[in-house]
């Protein structure tokens, strides 16, 4: 499994560039993997999305997939595919540093 | 880097439950994954789009082995409500959306929502008829247009 650095800090990533451990991670990371993401500023709408999946993982063990993401949050499915153009719970949960979520709707 | 897919056209041809959801569920996932999406609604398809019909696709209880029950019973008024109701049921502890919520959704993620101009002529429909969402009517030509440089999906 590829190893890389963020922040100074050495982490181990899975083969689709996911954190193998939760924990390495920190927020100093996130801007580092949302350009990695096509993401060159993490605007205070990222940081709700990204704190939020984070928050869900920590408590549920998994984080939400894009529907259950909208419910949850109350942030509309127009505004996270607008913040995150290339699959919101799926980038938002890399930058994240948590693994991707895993549902079908 | 393993290979990627960039976009996909799906096509949804099938008016009933179990003709609808895959398709959507497809265009919806393909979203999700930043993948780029299209959806083209043809022939009995089109009622997903049909403001008047979209609440009320059924699932097929005559002719759908699927199910495993007597044809004979399959076809008996009220089977199919119940059948659709039942599944309805099942897919929203699932929480699957219903199908009019479902479509709004695929079409607040981005994708295209078309309707097929043979399908549209045949049951005397406008645009009227449908629903907000559907970006436009388009010809078979146009939808190839659409769809080039992705994979395409028919259901």
């Amino acid at each position: 499994m590829p190893t890389t650095t963020l922040a100074s800090t050495n982490v181990e990533l899975n083969d689709e560039g996911f954190f193998v451990h939760p924990e390495q991670w920190n927020e100093e990371m996130a801007p580092e993997l949302a350009r990695q993401e096509g993401i060159d500023e993490l605007t205070e709408g990222h940081w709700k999305v990204i704190r939020f999946m984070r928050d869900e993982f920590l408590a549920k063990g998994a984080g939400p997939s894009v529907r259950m993401l909208a419910k949850t949050s109350g942030i509309s499915i127009k505004e996270l595919y607008q913040l995150f153009p290339k699959g919101p719970a799926k980038i938002a949960a890399k930058i994240a540093g948590i693994p991707k979520p895993r549902g079908c709707i | 880097m393993a290979d990627t897919i960039e976009k996909v056209s799906i096509v949804i041809s099938k008016g009933s439950l179990d003709g609808v959801y895959p398709g959507l569920i497809m265009a919806n996932g393909a979203r999700a994954e930043g993948i780029e999406a299209n959806l083209f609604f043809t022939f009995f398809g089109l009622d997903v789009v049909h403001k008047a019909r979209h609440e009320h696709i059924k699932i097929a209880t005559v002719g759908n082995p699927g199910l495993h029950f007597a044809t004979m019973l399959g076809g008996l008024p009220g089977v199919s409500t119940v059948m659709t109701h039942y599944m309805n049921t099942k897919m929203e502890k699932l929480d699957i959306p219903p199908i009019p919520e479902f479509i709004e959704m695929i079409a607040d993620t981005g994708a295209g929502i078309y309707a097929c101009k043979a399908s549209v002529d045949l049951f005397a429909l406008e645009k009227n008829d449908l629903i907000d969402q559907v970006q436009d009517i388009i010809t078979v030509g146009e939808f190839y247009t659409l769809a080039a440089g992705g994979e395409i999906i028919f259901t």
